[in-house]
């Protein structure tokens, strides 16, 4: 059943982007990230996979779009596990993990409604302080978020 | 960010710490001289604080440097609707260096951002006061004539008092034992806990503010707990008269103990203190004045002792 699912979701796309080993948690997270819902092109999502490396995991498959670094790195800040595949006339072409920077520039909104990104017309600033189990501490105010509490800018 | 400015107490390491203090040490030998003659400093309240704005005016007056600024942000443009940066950097066409506190958080990193002009927080919120840090340094230092291996006691708001979160960074680099002594409510948050003990000092939390740990500390660090912080008001009127320090209670304390407070204070250091040795507290405001001027030279990149 596994094995079956896995050729279609993978191997049926001519061309486009698979993104694979997304926790499970994440999945609608990321699927709102990139926008999925406004795509005409044919897209896949799957979830609830087995999966050796996270116990279960999701997947996105979507036909005709190579998304920006800017979006992948998003990705990572839900999913830091997750891996990117290329695909052009069925051959994965590249295959790579999402980078998760140390520093997120633009990226993030801070929480904190007394934080000066808040209020001024600026882009707001996170430093990874743990990179595991993400966790981002805003440059300005100080304040940390775990992975479940941030909030994400479109 | 340029590098004499001064926003959190991170910023700075043991050494710059150590040098900031020996120059508060040189200022209070010689508090008035004219080395920020032709200096202007503009000191930019966007929030009120009396105290704080006093202290760094003061430091700047003894120094023979000029002071603009507002002590109020509804008497600024930022009442019209100007951003901070604006703000920030049409005062920079002006000051050699921007002395600012806000009532938002990170408002003082954001600054030094926009600007090469120095900028020295004198508090950003619930955030950061670094300024405040440095004359409690300087406070135990001069009362006790180290800040090596001391017993520091802390009582009262420890969840939400910044004063006590930037004064245990700073002292982990002098080996203390720390008492933390507050209602479960208020109490020391873990990060700085798990400082405590990355660094390998000994703490313990206490509910009770005992003879014992009266008896043994050489620093009583009062912080006032404030009613806001309470979303029942039953557990505030429970918890208020809990951690007030009463005269009586220094009994038996150590003869070099010293009794320091950020003030203002409200109850927890009952008026039958004020005439105790022990009571430090109006001292420590007047040592805000070397500190600040300290902290203003070094961001000035002015050495007081080079004259000498």
């Amino acid at each position: 059943m596994t094995k079956e699912l896995k050729e279609l979701a993978v191997a049926a796309l001519r061309n486009g982007t698979v993104i694979d080993h997304i926790p499970s948690k994440a999945l609608f997270r990321a699927v709102r990230i990139l926008g999925i819902e406004g795509l005409d092109t044919s897209v896949t999502i799957g979830n609830n996979l087995q999966s050796n490396k996270l116990g279960s995991k999701g997947i996105i498959k979507v036909a005709e779009v190579e998304f920006s670094e800017d979006e992948l790195n998003r990705i990572a800040i839900i999913a830091p596990s997750a891996i990117v595949n290329i695909i052009r006339d069925y051959e994965v072409v590249e295959k790579r993990p999402v980078v998760l920077s140390d520093t997120l520039v633009g990226l993030v909104r801070c929480g904190n409604p007394k934080c000066i990104t808040n209020h001024e017309p600026t882009p707001t600033r996170f430093e990874v302080v743990n990179r595991e189990d993400v966790e981002l501490r805003c440059h300005y105010c100080g304040h940390t978020y775990k992975s479940s509490d941030i909030e994400i800018i479109k | 960010m340029n590098s004499r400015s001064f926003v959190a107490i991170d910023d700075i390491d043991k050494q710059e710490m150590l040098d900031l203090l020996e120059r508060a040490r040189y200022f209070e030998a010689h508090p008035n001289s004219k080395i920020l003659d032709g200096k202007v400093v503009a000191t930019l309240f966007f929030e009120p604080s009396t105290r704080t704005r006093l202290s760094f005016e003061t430091a700047v007056n003894r120094l023979g440097g000029r002071v603009i600024g507002f002590s109020d942000a509804s008497t600024s443009s930022t009442s019209k609707g100007e951003t901070l940066k604006d703000t920030i950097k049409m005062v920079a066409n002006y000051a050699d260096i921007i002395v600012m506190r806000h009532f938002l958080e990170g408002a003082a990193r954001y600054a030094t951002e926009v600007t090469d002009v120095p900028v020295v927080n004198a508090g950003d919120g619930s955030n950061q006061h670094p300024s405040q840090t440095m004359l409690d340094l300087y406070s135990i230092l001069k009362t006790q004539g180290t800040l090596e291996g001391l017993t520091i006691t802390m009582v009262g708001d420890l969840k939400y008092g910044r004063t006590v979160h930037s004064l245990v960074m700073a002292l982990r680099y002098f080996k203390p034992r720390f008492n933390f002594v507050s209602s479960p409510q208020l109490r020391m948050p873990e990060p700085y806990l798990e400082i405590c003990r990355q660094e390998g000092l000994e703490y313990a939390e206490h509910t009770d503010f005992s003879p014992e740990v009266i008896n043994s500390s050489d620093i009583l660090y009062m912080t006032r707990v404030q009613r806001e912080r309470f979303s029942d008001a039953m557990e505030y009127e429970k918890v208020k008269n809990l951690y007030t320090l009463r005269n009586a209670m220094l009994a038996g304390a150590k003869p070099n103990l010293r009794i320091l407070h950020p003030l203002p204070r409200v109850n927890e250091v009952d008026r039958d203190v004020d005439d105790n040795d022990k009571a430090y507290y109006f001292e420590q405001a007047r040592n805000g004045v070397f500190a600040r001027q300290a902290i203003l030279t070094r961001a000035l990149g002015i050495d007081p002792r080079s004259n000498d």
